[in-house]
């Protein structure tokens, strides 16, 4: 029999609160409640960023955290936004695969443009969560060996094996910061 | 070859490369529908059961449920083959199937909903495998089938449909024959393809007998084909496709969860979006096909194949949609790489009480290659031959033939793969790695390594019709018309490079619709191996169609006939006097050039993949770890250099060689419940374990369009599971008989634990 997807149950909240959110730089207050465009306490970020504000580049799969396909980062960390409750993000800061290109000339992330040189992706369904956990590890670690790149996206599910592609994208990115 | 391209074979990024690395890629999903509401199913917890009550009076109290669908509410509407499974039914045939639909205006609310729905059942005994299908007196699955078998045959494939193979005299041929192997093997560990993106759809109903599906369809023509049979053929379908999160042939038929949204947008009068959790996506979407061969095979002592006899058992699931299309494929398959000419190869499809198998890539071959090549292997063992050059002997060659689905004997007139088979060998080391069967190629401590070959071919790259249009615009551009829905393997880029190459101009002037059936002509969907040849051939064709009709254009304005004419870069010319041109402008804004182009189906030639694997097996863990995979092929000419290495790249994932490792569907035999039905426990490889891959791909021009290409991605996975059964048996120096190789079948077989594996084949 199929598990149950939502880990909590339905509470109605009486006394609304508000949580505040930094998205890809910009600010957003969202009200706890489950009138429309309320966060309710059973709500994933990755539920929020998809269905609250719209930002559907954050892919859903197994929606249990095996998969990474719904990586973001949130305050510099690469997280599973599946099994985050939008409700303990107060505060956070967040990017996702929206906000990786530069805010003012709107060019693509390195790491964006070496998953396309590379053809890192066929169904494409993974990339957004493959690039967010690269990502997050050339922050932590601009020059990580093959390796350490591997371990990184271990997490991350990948079902037309793209994986060689995405390994050398990712290795193109760090050596060419080993070379500056 | 010396013919250059100006596109084909060049790297060139995909289309959709930018919307894939920003997240703009638009799955079905991501799509936003006003007013839309969410269904969700309820689910049988029980394999086999009649339901005697349903009341959803509960439910339907519930605030925010806008509709709930049993059984009883809805017409006898039926999909499967042949057409028999309701969309729902007042019996439910496997644990997770269909018990009602509900539709509210939140995913929670519905939920929430399907927990107040009382069901009382008077369950049944089941069956769960196909012996216990098979004995006498087992309950039946269906009361149309007392004996849990499916009749063969699919009226797609025509009346004289492939039940099997029958020609020569096997009596002769076992007769003829130096040695006989006989034995059973079984491929039954019903592992998942599990594409990323679960199965889903949106509808939109519009009274009095319009709908709009928007799916996650690989075929979405065929989705408005299906659902106008299902729906008794009096709803008019409209289907658009998106992104598509991966497909690996399951994503053919989403009929199911088509319909439920279908039908509750019509009981709601709203947008429904039914889309499955990754649970419901891995227990009630399709599994590979179980299948289980007891046969006898006949072989000179120079391993040219005599005769072939048998019995392949099939375990369909809980129904079939496409299991008897890929028996029909999967026995025309064999006989490509089983050049033989004695056979009687029979089937059975077998009905069980789990979740339905159906369509995956490798399509009915893939399971029968892994039932039957290990069973070829003891007679190769007899006759102290060589696996490769045996395989390599007896794949299908120019003069020789084989039963394609529709019955006909076709004469093969494609190329021979000898070479590529030769040239993966080399690549791989196989001669000197080889020590002879059931010997080791290295022992190291407890570690020992071993290898293994196997190969798989289809001719289904000329499979089913295919219909595109071109229209040319003014000012030097070009539309391409065409119902694909991308899904990973980037063939739609494809399409528009092979315009581009036939109109000469860049391909960033070329278009695409949407994969829309209100605007593109029919398309049976880039399924199979058929994507490059098939599809590529409409547009192809289409392209060509367009440019005649602009070259008969401009022949009057440039006084000369249309044969004189070329075209380049938006400048109709004069071939022997380039200077002498005019601009596609001359057609005027007020006018449309729209070409078409149309596949007729071709079955005489076939695509080939060899896959050599080495594995290395800790004998006291009893793990298997795949080492090293060198898949060997020949394309024709390789249109998309990157987007093939990615479809090669994929031989272990998707229930390929994994399918012999470690992937499994794992059934409770005493419930019914699939117990790892999550990604967690069904197990996937990981970045941090990948082997050494290598491909070697040779280019020798098929006789097929203009470009000489075939496809191939589709059977990277099909070789490997026998292969690697192979390596495992010779590494540990006795025959594996099922797969996957887990680490507690490897060291029952070395006697470490447990009774030795069940040794159901054996030699005579």
């Amino acid at each position: 029999m199929t598990i149950k997807k939502k880990n909590q149950k339905r509470k109605p909240v009486s006394n609304s609160s508000t949580i505040h959110l930094t998205v890809n730089g910009q600010a957003y207050s969202l009200n706890i409640g489950s009138r429309p465009g309320e966060v309710e306490t059973c709500h994933t970020l990755s539920h929020t960023l998809r269905e609250t504000l719209g930002l559907t580049g954050t892919k859903i799969s197994c929606d249990n955290g095996a998969c990474g396909a719904c990586t973001v980062i949130m305050d510099g960390k690469a997280i599973l936004s599946c099994k985050t409750l939008t409700v303990e993000c107060d505060g956070k800061s967040i990017t996702t695969i929206e906000g990786l290109r530069d805010a003012e000339t709107g060019g693509l992330d390195p790491l964006q443009q070496a998953f396309i040189d590379n053809t890192a992706f066929q169904c494409g369904f993974c990339t957004p969560g493959m690039i967010m956990t690269s990502k997050a590890l050339l922050n932590e670690n601009p020059h990580p060996t093959e390796e350490e790149v591997k371990e990184a996206l271990s997490g991350n599910f990948c079902r037309c094996v793209s994986h060689y592609q995405v390994v050398r994208s990712v290795m193109s990115v760090a050596d060419k910061g080993r070379q500056q | 070859m010396t013919e250059t391209y100006r596109y084909i074979g060049k790297p060139i990024p995909r289309r959709d490369a930018v919307d894939i690395v920003t997240g703009a890629a638009e799955y079905m999903d991501d799509r936003k529908f006003p007013g839309l509401l969410h269904g969700k199913v309820l689910r049988s917890p029980y394999a086999h059961a009649r339901i005697k009550k349903i009341d959803k009076s509960k439910a339907e109290a519930l605030p925010g449920v806008k509709a709930i669908l049993t059984w009883q509410d809805i017409p006898d509407y039926r999909g499967g083959t042949p057409r028999n499974v309701r969309i729902l039914d007042s019996k439910v045939r496997c644990v997770g199937d269909a018990v009602a639909l509900i539709a509210a205006e939140t995913e929670e609310i519905a939920e929430e909903a399907l927990e107040l729905i009382d069901v009382e059942y008077e369950v049944l005994p089941a069956v769960f495998d196909i012996d216990s299908a098979l004995k006498p007196g087992a309950p039946a699955v269906y009361d149309e089938y007392p004996d849990n078998i499916l009749p063969g045959g699919t009226i797609i494939y025509g009346p004289n449909c492939l039940k099997g193979v029958v020609r020569g005299d096997v009596e002769k041929g076992f007769a003829e024959a130096e040695v006989i192997a006989e034995g059973t093997f079984g491929y039954e560990n019903i592992p998942n393809a599990i594409p990323p993106e679960s199965v889903g759809a949106v509808a939109q109903w519009q009274d009095p007998d319009k709908v709009t599906i928007w799916g996650t369809s690989q075929a979405p023509y065929m989705d408005k084909v299906t659902l106008f049979h299902v729906f008794n053929r009096d709803v008019d379908i409209r289907s658009i496709g998106s992104h598509v999160g991966g497909g690996f042939g399951t994503k053919i038929q989403c009929w199911q969860v088509e319909a439920y949204a279908i039908l509750l947008s019509k009981a709601a009068k709203r947008p429904v979006k039914v889309a499955f959790t990754k649970e419901e996506h891995i227990a009630n979407f399709v599994l590979r096909l179980g299948s289980r061969i007891h046969a006898r095979v006949g072989m000179k002592r120079d391993g040219t194949l005599t005769a072939i006899q048998g019995t392949w058992y099939v375990d369909t699931g809980y129904y079939s949609f496409t299991t008897q299309a890929q028996v029909a494929i999967g026995s025309g398959e064999l006989m490509i790489m089983a050049q033989c000419p004695n056979w009687d190869l029979k089937n059975h499809i077998v009905v069980t009480n789990r979740n339905a198998s159906g369509s995956m890539r490798g399509f009915g071959g893939q399971e029968l290659k892994c039932s039957f090549i290990p069973l070829l292997s003891l007679a190769m063992e007899k006759a102290g031959l060589d696996p490769f050059e045996v395989l390599k002997k007896n794949f299908v060659k120019p003069g020789g033939g084989y039963y394609w689905r529709d019955g006909v004997f076709y004469n093969f007139r494609g190329i021979d793969f000898s070479k590529a088979m030769d040239k993966g060998a080399e690549t791989f080391g196989w001669k000197e790695k080889w020590k002879g069967w059931l010997k080791p190629t290295a022992v190291d401590g407890v570690k020992r390594r071993g290898i293994g070959v196997g190969v798989h071919g289809n001719a289904d790259i000329g499979e089913d019709a295919s219909e595109a249009y071109v229209q040319l615009g003014y000012n030097g551009t070009a539309t391409i018309f065409l119902c694909v829905a991308e899904h990973g393997t980037g063939q739609k880029s494809n399409y528009v490079k092979m315009a581009a190459e036939v109109l000469k101009i860049p391909p960033e002037r070329i278009s695409m619709t949407p994969a829309d059936t209100l605007v593109t002509p029919f398309e049976f969907g880039p399924v199979g191996s058929r994507g490059t040849y098939a599809i590529g051939s409409a547009v192809i064709n289409a392209a060509e169609n367009a440019r005649q009709q602009l070259l008969e254009m401009a022949a009057p304005k440039l006084g000369v006939t249309a044969d004189e004419l070329d075209t380049a870069d938006g400048v109709v010319f004069v071939k022997n006097d380039r200077a002498k041109g005019i601009k596609w402008r001359m057609m005027g804004n007020d006018r449309t050039i729209l070409g078409y182009g149309r596949f007729e189906p071709d079955f005489t030639m076939c695509n080939m993949m060899m896959s050599f694997v080495e594995v290395e097996i800790d004998t006291e863990t009893g793990k298997v770890d795949l080492i090293r995979v060198v898949n060997a092929t020949d394309v024709g000419k390789i249109i998309d250099p990157q987007g093939l290495e990615g479809q090669l790249n994929a031989c272990f994932g998707t229930a390929g060689i994994d399918s012999a490792i470690f992937e499994e569907t794992i059934l409770d035999r005493r419930t019914g419940h699939i117990v790892n039905a999550n990604m967690i426990d069904y197990k996937w490889r990981t970045f941090s374990e990948l082997p050494v891959i290598d491909h070697v791909v040779l280019e020798t021009p098929f006789p097929s369009h203009r470009f000489h290409a075939v496809g191939v991605g589709e059977i990277a996975t099909s070789p490997g599971p026998s292969a690697v059964l192979m390596a495992v048996s010779n590494a540990l120096g006795t025959w594996m008989h099922e797969y996957p190789m887990t680490p507690d079948r490897v060291l029952k077989a070395l006697g470490k634990i447990g009774s030795k594996a069940s040794g159901k084949g054996g030699t005579k």
